[in-house]
């Protein structure tokens, strides 16, 4: 059977995601408790989650967490990381045996700071430069995938249900103010521990219930902008749209919602026209970036998180927000589960980005 | 002695037949007459081209047209096409003339392609109860976003066009056809929200009032080109070559150089209007970039460059190059492409499938991180919605048809344009067959083919799980080859039906 990358394989799924708007501590436990209610949304091929602010005694350094297939790839990959990046630790990733979780590839974590010399010498700018790298990596050195490169961030992911993979990472041991959550359904036997859910880069993951029909269209196009699409998924083409968008285009998390969760024609005739200016703007120059086909997404980065329909609103998703706490999740009880008392509860439109950041 | 036999035979069911006359009245070839002393109808074979003129009129259903089946001796290597031109030439020492797209029975790569429909993991999404869109933009896309000196963004898009349908009508120009299908398309663009297309002959000044629909052309002969022409239009495009004939100019005899035509043109009555190979003054692509930003300058950078080439065999080299002209669209036209008037021999030999030529140079485009530089619009035999569909999930931005439009208007596909005697009223400028093609039922005709095809496009868009035509543009996962090589999925870019 081929592995994921070497054909598309479309999943349904679970996602879910607690944000702490003061910045205070979510213990790592929590994440699983919420996404463990919702059992039934995968089947067992893959879990995942990221976790922000979860690295503070490190986080001027990015955080690599890599799968190796072997110690040859891992001897590769760390050639290529020590000619470019100043590592100050590595390790394994503690991980606890258990029975559910098998086959696990060796993964190991870095910090690193890219080398002064060798950045002045690539004339790009410091997040380019990681991003490229990482790109490099994955794409280039056999056995080697770099599934989480952002600074005082992780993702942790594995084939299993998200609750096993878990306690196999043992999240209780971190605390972090937000956490993003993903349990697969997809239709195929994947196999391949990379193929699991967040996918990340640089500090951007993004977690996605949804099969997207926009995909080749999207993949096309931003692969024209240096990305590689290695694994043929949706969550990989999204996660690079939003780096293209957010970190190379400086545009804010609302107006990349109005790219590719574009709100229709009809809608855009009826607003004043400042709006309908900008919207169409958009709607030209970024056209290959819609993306259509069902989806509900959440996207983490530093200090920020947020969360998005597509436009039809063919994924179940819903917000609720008390004081200092905000959760997403595609079912309501994933969101009792850990808090029973809940202000203020609502499902976004198709297309409404809701935006949470942390406060000043 | 005259060695060719006649292609096709006019049968007449005498019975049915009342001598109405309306057979006679009607064939500008002068097929059929009344024979005074039998007073019965006749016809003289000889000068049928199967245009189902007379066919259509027949009041009593007596008429139809049947090929000749009197026969050569039969011949796998020599068709009746192949001796039968070379009686043509060894009677008249002529290069052979013929009309419309290439006929000849080549692969045709839209037939080899299917389209995907969503089960299951995704909905389809029903066009009768949600909203679908085909609106596109063409032009440059802007992919580093401008800002201002407090850090605004800018929203201000490059020079293009807005299509509410990515279909387009495809260069014709007045003198190949009739002032009423000039109208017919004219009238109808306006009304759809899309563009029609001079052709190479002027645009006549009672049309400059659809000018937002108008794109005006600019070829090697520069007939009827002047400021007023280059602003009258929504964009300007420079032919440098057709599909039907690679390599050569137009050529319009000057039996059809009448006076409107002459005026739209700027030359002489009856005299030949016969463009030059390349245009002269561009033997190189450097000589392109002149003469686009001599087009930007002339009308102030309003309005967006479209350089339409044919599909040969190293285009996407070429349309790269086109793309760093400053281009602002490049339009390909294929192999099957129509033309009122092309040497037999370049029609049917020269060029390449439009299907293959878009997907390399799209493919080549994106490689090279240039494809917004400019759109890409595709022409050579779009014969259905299900071919557009098909184009755009190659990676065409939009179409350009002409042939269909034709037929819409009548055309029975006889291919006998240049002889200038369309029982049809289209690729005439006899006043009393242009008579025929009434513009107010023609621009209606054309209204409703684009109408059922935007409806056919959105079945199926939704079919696919896509409610935006720009979703699929380039979407080749939603395209599978059926009978294909290896190499021929290769080129395309897809995978073959099953994988």
């Amino acid at each position: 059977m081929l592995r994921e990358g070497e054909v598309r394989i479309p999943s349904g799924c679970a996602i879910s995601g607690i944000f702490h708007k003061k910045g205070g501590n979510i213990n790592g436990s929590d994440i699983i408790k919420s996404i463990s209610v919702m059992h039934d949304r995968s089947n067992g091929l893959g879990g995942g989650f990221a976790g922000y602010g979860i690295y503070p005694e490190y986080k001027n350094y990015y955080a690599f967490h890599v799968f190796y297939d072997d110690k040859a790839s891992k001897a590769a990959c760390e050639l290529f990381l020590e000619d470019h990046f100043d590592i100050v630790n590595l390790s394994r990733i503690p991980t606890k045996k258990i029975d559910k979780i098998r086959n696990e590839p060796l993964i190991w974590r870095y910090f690193v700071a890219p080398l002064p010399t060798k950045l002045a010498s690539r004339q790009l700018d410091e997040r380019e430069y990681v991003a490229q790298c990482v790109i490099n990596v994955n794409s280039k050195i056999n056995g080697a995938y770099i599934f989480s490169s952002g600074k005082n961030m992780g993702i942790f992911k594995a084939v299993g249900f998200p609750e096993d993979v878990g306690e196999f990472y043992m999240l209780d041991n971190y605390e972090g103010y937000c956490w993003t959550g993903h349990g697969r359904y997809p239709t195929n036997t994947p196999g391949w521990w990379g193929g699991a859910h967040p996918f990340g880069i640089l500090d951007y993951s993004v977690v996605h219930n949804g099969e997207i029909s926009s995909y080749d269209a999207n993949r096309r196009y931003i692969e024209s902008y240096g990305y590689k699409c290695n694994l043929l998924t949706d969550t990989e083409v999204i996660s690079y749209i939003i780096d293209f968008l957010n970190r190379r285009q400086r545009l804010s998390f609302q107006d990349i919602a109005s790219i590719i969760a574009a709100p229709f024609w009809s809608t855009i005739s009826k607003l004043d026209e400042k709006l309908q200016q900008k919207l169409i703007y958009f709607r030209n120059n970024y056209a290959s970036l819609l993306i259509t086909g069902p989806f509900s997404i959440l996207v983490g980065s530093e200090g920020k998180l947020m969360a998005l329909n597509d436009r039809l609103k063919l994924r179940s998703m819903i917000v609720a927000e008390n004081d200092e706490m905000a959760y997403v999740a595609s079912e309501e009880c994933a969101i009792r589960i850990l808090e029973p008392q809940i202000n203020r509860l609502y499902a976004p439109r198709g297309g409404e980005a809701v935006v949470f950041s942390l406060e000043e | 002695m005259e060695y060719l036999l006649n292609e096709y035979e006019v049968e007449r069911d005498d019975y049915r037949c009342i001598r109405c006359g309306v057979c006679a009245r009607q064939c500008a070839n002068g097929v059929h007459s009344l024979n005074e002393v039998t007073k019965r109808m006749e016809a003289d074979n000889s000068q049928c081209v199967n245009c189902h003129r007379c066919v259509s009129l027949c009041p009593s259903g007596a008429l139809k047209i049947v090929k000749n089946r009197h026969t050569f001796r039969d011949n796998a290597n020599w068709s009746r096409d192949n001796i039968t031109e070379i009686y043509k030439q060894a009677a008249t020492g002529g290069v052979l003339l013929s009309s419309m797209g290439n006929p000849k029975d080549y692969p045709g790569y839209f037939d080899r392609m299917l389209i995907n429909a969503s089960q299951v993991t995704n909905p389809s999404i029903d066009p009768l109860r949600e909203p679908m869109e085909t609106k596109t933009f063409l032009g440059k896309k802007i992919t580093d976003i401008v800002r201002d000196s407090e850090g605004r963004i800018v929203y201000k898009s490059k020079p293009g066009l807005e299509l509410s349908v990515p279909i387009m009508f495809s260069a014709m120009s007045y003198g190949s056809i009739s002032y009423n299908a000039h109208e017919s398309l004219a009238r109808a663009s306006r009304d759809l929200g899309i563009y029609y297309n001079t052709g190479e002959g002027g645009l006549h000044k009672d049309f400059y009032q659809y000018g937002a629909n108008t794109i005006v052309q600019v070829a090697s002969g520069r007939f009827g080109v002047h400021k007023d022409y280059l602003e009258a239009g929504a964009a300007i495009e420079i032919k440098m070559g057709q599909g039907a004939k690679p390599g050569i100019g137009g050529h319009l005899p000057g039996a059809k150089i009448i006076k409107d035509i002459s005026e739209t043109r700027m030359i002489p009555e009856g005299s030949d209007a016969i463009s030059p190979a390349p245009h002269h003054d561009i033997y190189s692509i450097e000589d392109l970039r002149q003469l686009v930003y001599s087009l930007k300058e002339a009308t102030n950078y309003k309005k967006p460059v479209i350089v339409k080439i044919a599909a040969v065999h190293n285009v996407a080299a070429i349309a790269s190059g086109v793309a760093r002209s400053g281009a602002d669209i490049i339009a390909i036209d294929g192999y099957r492409g129509g033309t009122g008037a092309a040497p037999t021999r370049i029609r049917d030999n020269v060029g390449i499938p439009i299907e293959l030529a878009l997907a390399s140079v799209d493919e080549r485009l994106r490689q090279e991180g240039i494809r917004e530089e400019v759109s890409i619009v595709v022409g050579g035999s779009i014969r259905s919605s299900a071919d557009i569909v098909k184009a755009i999930a190659l990676g065409a931005d939009a179409v350009y048809i002409a042939t269909s439009a034709l037929i819409a208007l009548g055309c029975h596909l006889c291919r006998n344009c240049q002889m200038g005697k369309c029982n049809w009223g289209i690729a005439t400028q006899d006043p009393e067959l242009v008579k025929r093609l009434n513009p107010n039922i023609g621009y209606k005709r054309l209204v409703n083919l684009i109408t059922a095809w935007k409806h056919e496009i959105e079945e199926m868009m939704g079919g696919m799980g896509i409610n935006s035509i720009e979703a699929l543009k380039g979407n080749r996962f939603m395209l599978r080859g059926i009978g294909l090589n290896q190499k021929e999925l290769d080129i395309l870019g897809i995978k073959h039906a099953g994988e």
